[in-house]
């Protein structure tokens, strides 16, 4: 649950009892001047004007849920737990089983990790620790650039740009070093599986190295100092000093990017290729949940299937949900300010 | 926060080669530090050269296709060449203007509650960490809940349903921004301004918020890029429209949703098209966002700061 002492970021730590103190004494305190001691009318007003916009986060909170499963309640009734592990999906016949969307959704995410996450701490170790001054400025910004650009853009890029190369030029050749794995086996299409990847991988970089970023440099300096002064070279200062003193944070960077792969729609829709099959090879096409809701879910006929993809939101809802509040935790437990633990 | 190490690095750690043979580092562990750098640059370039990729053939594409009639013509049908986006550009100010009307003096409000009044307390806390898992909830499934809430009810698509689904996602960015922005407002400031017998809800509006308030109008324009781009949620919620509508109660276009459909679609006019919108949706959200800041920066908007 929610630390009482909510940590901000490191930089606002200067005056986190401003409220607190400023509030006490101004009630404690009989006014010399006109105001009576209790709070005016418009104060309270004010405050429960206040009150209310702060509590309608928490009832935005409680739709979504109440909205979720009320809405997912026939799909439920109907298929149970069967529902995740059913893999017809026939809206014809009003069969419906989730598990290809859940295959999709991991493998394209775990890929994307797999080619992010060092691809993101390079970036990450880079710009905290080798990085000349004057350089560190535009390549953050740029890297932080990347995370503006909207979803819809990168598919489009993927479809014309990303989809061609893979097909023409790195496909074939990873079905030829690494098709005996099964993972590279079919025809290229350029779209499917590994497309979705890339492509999932390049919007979930900007996500970790800058939280990455802000975890390293939370590190404090003397944890570097004190390695360097053992002789060490710049990397053992690096590895030693300051990755091992941030990795319950840098764990929870890349949580935080997986996330947001699991839920991300438009980009992996335009290129996963759309099919509801669980094919080892990830040239084949596939389908995620979050695409899936996307692409059936205006044109979606007939009560049942409506609730089915109901059903398929709430439990990407649910996944995303757990996965941020580990990850927030994680994060928080290392920029809290407070000094990384001296040991390894 | 200074961190002297990294100018330290390149005299004492990597040195030249005779002050590494002074310090008797090993050749296999000087090996693996050089090995471990170029590995960091290379990540490094791996990610940026993506990134002008992108904007790269982003502008070139779009630049060429690029045209007035682009932004005052109407969508023509599949086959004839030419027409525009004009009822998806409007289409999408409508639905922005809806969100930021339900979605920033919410956001703003409850960044006020959370900094004013409810440090410490356990209600603020719940509400923060709320708004922290909010901001991780997916677009998608934001777009079933306003589906569930307003088009269910309603009994049709319509653009106030897309600007449902936005304002929910920017409350949360918004709140925790004015949080943030409102707690660097010094405290002698407000104490000040108690000092001179202003009640509190005109200390808080008209001099915390008010230094703060570029800190905030930024949070704000970061929460209306990040949502101004966003495709999922309309899908279901505004759905899109072939025709002129500004009417808060029909499907409507959007500008990320036309270039959705006609980067799916198999014709060369309509891909260009798309790549053309992406650059006008692009420029929108740079320009929208860069207008307030400096309009912030200057005049009289600056606050006391």
């Amino acid at each position: 649950m929610a630390d009482p002492a909510f940590p901000m970021s490191g930089s606002f730590q200067e005056f986190p009892a401003a409220g607190p103190q400023l509030a006490a004494p101004i009630e404690r305190r009989p006014s010399p001047l006109a105001h009576s001691q209790q709070a005016s009318w418009p104060d309270e007003l004010f405050r429960y004007a206040m009150w209310a916009c702060a509590a309608f986060v928490l009832v935005i909170l409680a739709l979504i849920v109440y909205e979720l499963v009320v809405n997912s309640r026939l799909s439920w009734n109907a298929f149970g737990l069967k529902f995740f592990a059913g893999q017809e999906w026939d809206p014809v016949q009003d069969h419906f089983g989730a598990l290809p969307f859940i295959y999709g959704t991991l493998v394209s995410s775990l890929l994307a990790l797999l080619i992010a996450v060092p691809l993101s701490l390079g970036t990450a170790v880079f710009l905290t620790e080798m990085c000349p001054v004057w350089l560190r400025g535009p390549l953050s910004f740029f890297t932080e650039l990347l995370a503006a650009i909207p979803s819809v853009i990168y598919g489009l890029w993927a479809v014309f740009v990303l989809v061609p190369i893979l097909r023409m030029y790195i496909q074939p050749v990873l079905a030829k070093t690494l098709g005996w794995t099964g993972l590279f086996e079919g025809p290229p299409f350029g779209i499917g599986m590994l497309a979705a990847g890339v492509v999932l991988a390049i919007m979930i970089i900007p996500v970790i190295s800058s939280l990455a970023r802000e975890v390293v440099s939370a590190v404090p300096s003397h944890q570097r100092e004190g390695v360097l002064a053992l002789g060490s070279t710049r990397w053992e200062m690096i590895r030693l000093g300051v990755l091992r003193n941030a990795r319950t944070g840098i764990v929870g960077a890349i949580i935080l990017g997986l996330g947001r792969a699991l839920g991300e729609t438009m980009a992996v829709t335009m290129v996963i290729g759309n099919r509801p099959e669980i094919a080892r090879s990830l040239f084949a096409p596939g389908y995620t949940m979050a695409s899936v809701i996307a692409n059936e879910f205006s044109e979606a006929t007939g009560d049942l299937y409506t609730s089915a993809l109901i059903e398929i939101g709430l439990a990407l809802f649910l996944v995303t949900i757990v996965v941020n509040a580990f990850a927030q935790l994680l994060v928080w437990s290392v920029t809290k300010g407070q000094p990384a633990r001296g040991h390894a | 926060m200074p961190d002297p190490v990294p100018n330290l690095g390149p005299n004492l750690v990597m040195g030249t080669p005779n002050s590494g043979q002074m310090l008797s580092v090993s050749l296999g562990r000087r090996i693996t530090d050089r090995v471990m750098t170029l590995l960091s640059v290379l990540a490094m370039v791996m990610v940026i050269v993506p990134l002008f990729a992108i904007f790269g053939y982003l502008v070139y594409k779009g630049i060429g296709s690029l045209d007035l009639n682009l932004l005052i013509k109407m969508p023509r049908p599949v086959g004839e060449t030419g027409g525009g986006m004009a009822n998806a550009i409007a289409g999408s100010a409508l639905i922005l203007g809806i969100a930021s009307l339900l979605g920033v003096p919410v956001g703003i409000g409850a960044g006020i509650y959370l900094a004013e009044y409810g440090r410490g307390g356990r209600f603020g806390s719940v509400v923060r960490f709320t708004s922290d898992v909010l901001n991780g909830v997916p677009s998608i499934v934001i777009g079933i809940v306003a589906y569930a809430i307003v088009v269910i009810r309603q009994k049709h698509f319509s653009a106030l349903a897309g600007g449902v689904a936005l304002a929910i996602m920017m409350i949360p960015t918004i709140t925790r921004t004015t949080e943030e922005m409102l707690l660097l407002v010094p405290a002698q400031i407000r104490e000040a301004a108690f000092g001179l017998g202003i009640s509190q809800w005109r200390t808080t509006l008209s001099i915390t918020l008010r230094t703060a308030l570029s800190g905030v109008i930024t949070g704000v324009m970061l929460a209306f890029a990040r949502v101004a781009g966003e495709t999922a949620p309309l899908l279901f919620t505004t759905l899109g429209n072939q025709y002129w509508s500004l009417n808060l109660n029909e499907p409507t276009a959007a500008l990320p949703l036309q270039i959705f459909t006609y980067a799916n679609s198999p014709f060369d006019e309509w891909h260009r098209q798309a790549w053309a919108g992406a650059l006008v949706l692009i420029v929108m959200i740079v320009l929208s966002v860069s207008a307030v800041r400096v309009a912030v920066s200057r005049g009289n908007l600056r606050g006391a700061r």
